[in-house]
């Protein structure tokens, strides 16, 4: 059977490609510092030695569109063609193309939708920053299959917070029962406090510096029941109006599994939003 | 009120290079030419199969019309399209990095939680 070998959570921020190869006066003074921590947190999937990248994010209308929306939605096809028009216009993403591994995205389709998910399905899919930045940072030779996974953060009604988690423990158990010996690792990014298009948006650091030192301490600790207790689908307004995407951090929290303490993690306080990364070797530390 | 027309209008015009200048430049028009032609075609369909009964109220048209995007968010659309359609339009305006962004949090800086409701 498949091995899973390293679980990243992160948080998915559009301007590092740009801060990160911006030079002379161009370069923010943020740049360095970002870059360095970007670089060891590389580093704890290049020990991995994964074959086979399992890609957690979410589309942001890009697709996916409100006459059609799906909550879960894996994507079956050879090929990602990756990064869209306007987030080469604001954010200066570059076009990319990513393999897909399609048995294992059918294999995360049929037993998925058997053990209880009706998982979407999409042979052609154009996959945006959500799953291209992560790639960026943790993988920049884009050089390993894929498989994505989208999920619902942002046209409500939304599934609940329990169901994401609910769904990275399936997404867990699916891994290791795939008849394969490849080694896989799962990546998926989400959201500290966020708010984008409200009045709290860009100020000095994320709108809620209080709910971003829980949701650190939630995720490295493994503590999905703490978590759960306080996270609902209305509290997550109070953060950021684009907190929603926390959720897919309680996702990667079940696919690390209750409990289990994170062995790599790190934060970057920016303007707008803190960074946050975590490693899990479900194998144990490599 | 159709907060699903609003959101449509700002999706298929953020997404179109030539169509976000074209609302840069002539927003009345442009909003007026796509409630006629644009509002009801069904993105996956060809262009028989247009749907009959999308409209927008005065309020919504009016506020598309005159980039009233403090409006948007009363109005409830989706708060990450119109951001995205405004810093297309706009950012480059400003001199100073984030500009645009900063004037857009003060333009709305009236606005408390809870929000306007932007389910659709």
């Amino acid at each position: 059977m498949a091995e899973l070998v390293a679980v990243i959570a992160s948080t998915h921020h559009p301007f590092y490609y740009r801060a990160s190869t911006s030079t002379g006066e161009e370069r923010p003074p943020f740049a360095d510092e970002w870059v360095r921590k970007v670089e060891a947190f590389r580093e704890t999937l290049t020990r991995a030695r994964p074959d086979v990248l399992v890609m957690v994010g979410s589309d942001h209308f890009h697709q996916l569109w409100l006459d059609n929306m799906p909550q879960f939605l894996v994507g079956k096809a050879p090929v990602y063609d990756a990064n869209w028009y306007n987030e080469e216009r604001e954010f200066g993403l570059p076009r990319m193309r990513l393999h897909g591994q399609e048995d294992l995205s059918a294999h995360i389709l049929r037993e998925g939708i058997d053990a209880g998910f009706d998982l979407a399905f999409s042979n052609e899919l154009r996959i945006d920053h959500s799953i291209t930045c992560p790639i960026i940072t943790l993988r920049p030779q884009a050089d390993l299959p894929i498989v994505p996974i989208y999920t619902n953060i942002f046209a409500p009604p939304l599934p609940q917070p329990k169901r994401f988690v609910q769904l990275g423990r399936t997404i867990r158990e699916l891994v290791k029962s795939w008849p394969s010996n490849q080694r896989v690792a799962v990546i998926g990014t989400g959201h500290l406090s966020l708010e984008l298009g409200g009045p709290r948006q860009f100020g000095p650091h994320g709108p809620d510096p209080e709910f971003d030192r829980k949701a650190v301490e939630w995720i490295s600790s493994g503590d999905i029941e703490g978590c759960l207790s306080e996270v609902t689908l209305d509290s997550l307004h109070a953060p950021g109006n684009a907190t929603h995407g926390f959720m897919d951090f309680m996702l990667m929290m079940g696919v690390a599994g209750e409990g289990q303490k994170a062995d790599y993690v790190d934060t970057y306080d920016l303007f707008h939003t803190m960074e946050a990364y975590f490693t899990w070797y479900p194998g144990g530390q490599r | 009120m159709s907060k699903y027309l609003l959101n449509k209008f700002l999706f298929t015009v953020d997404r179109d290079p030539g169509l976000v200048e074209r609302y840069r430049e002539d927003p009345a028009g442009t909003v007026a030419w796509w409630e006629a032609e644009e509002a009801g075609r069904i993105l996956n369909c060809v262009t028989l199969e247009k749907t009959t009964w999308l409209a927008f109220d005065d309020e919504e048209r009016t506020a598309l019309a005159t980039h009233d995007y403090p409006k948007l968010f009363e109005l409830g659309a989706h708060p990450f399209l119109t951001l995205t359609l405004f810093i297309a339009m706009f950012e480059r305006d400003y001199d100073e990095p984030l500009g645009f962004q900063k004037e857009y949090a003060r333009r709305l800086a009236h606005f408390s939680l809870p929000y306007p409701d932007i389910a659709t």
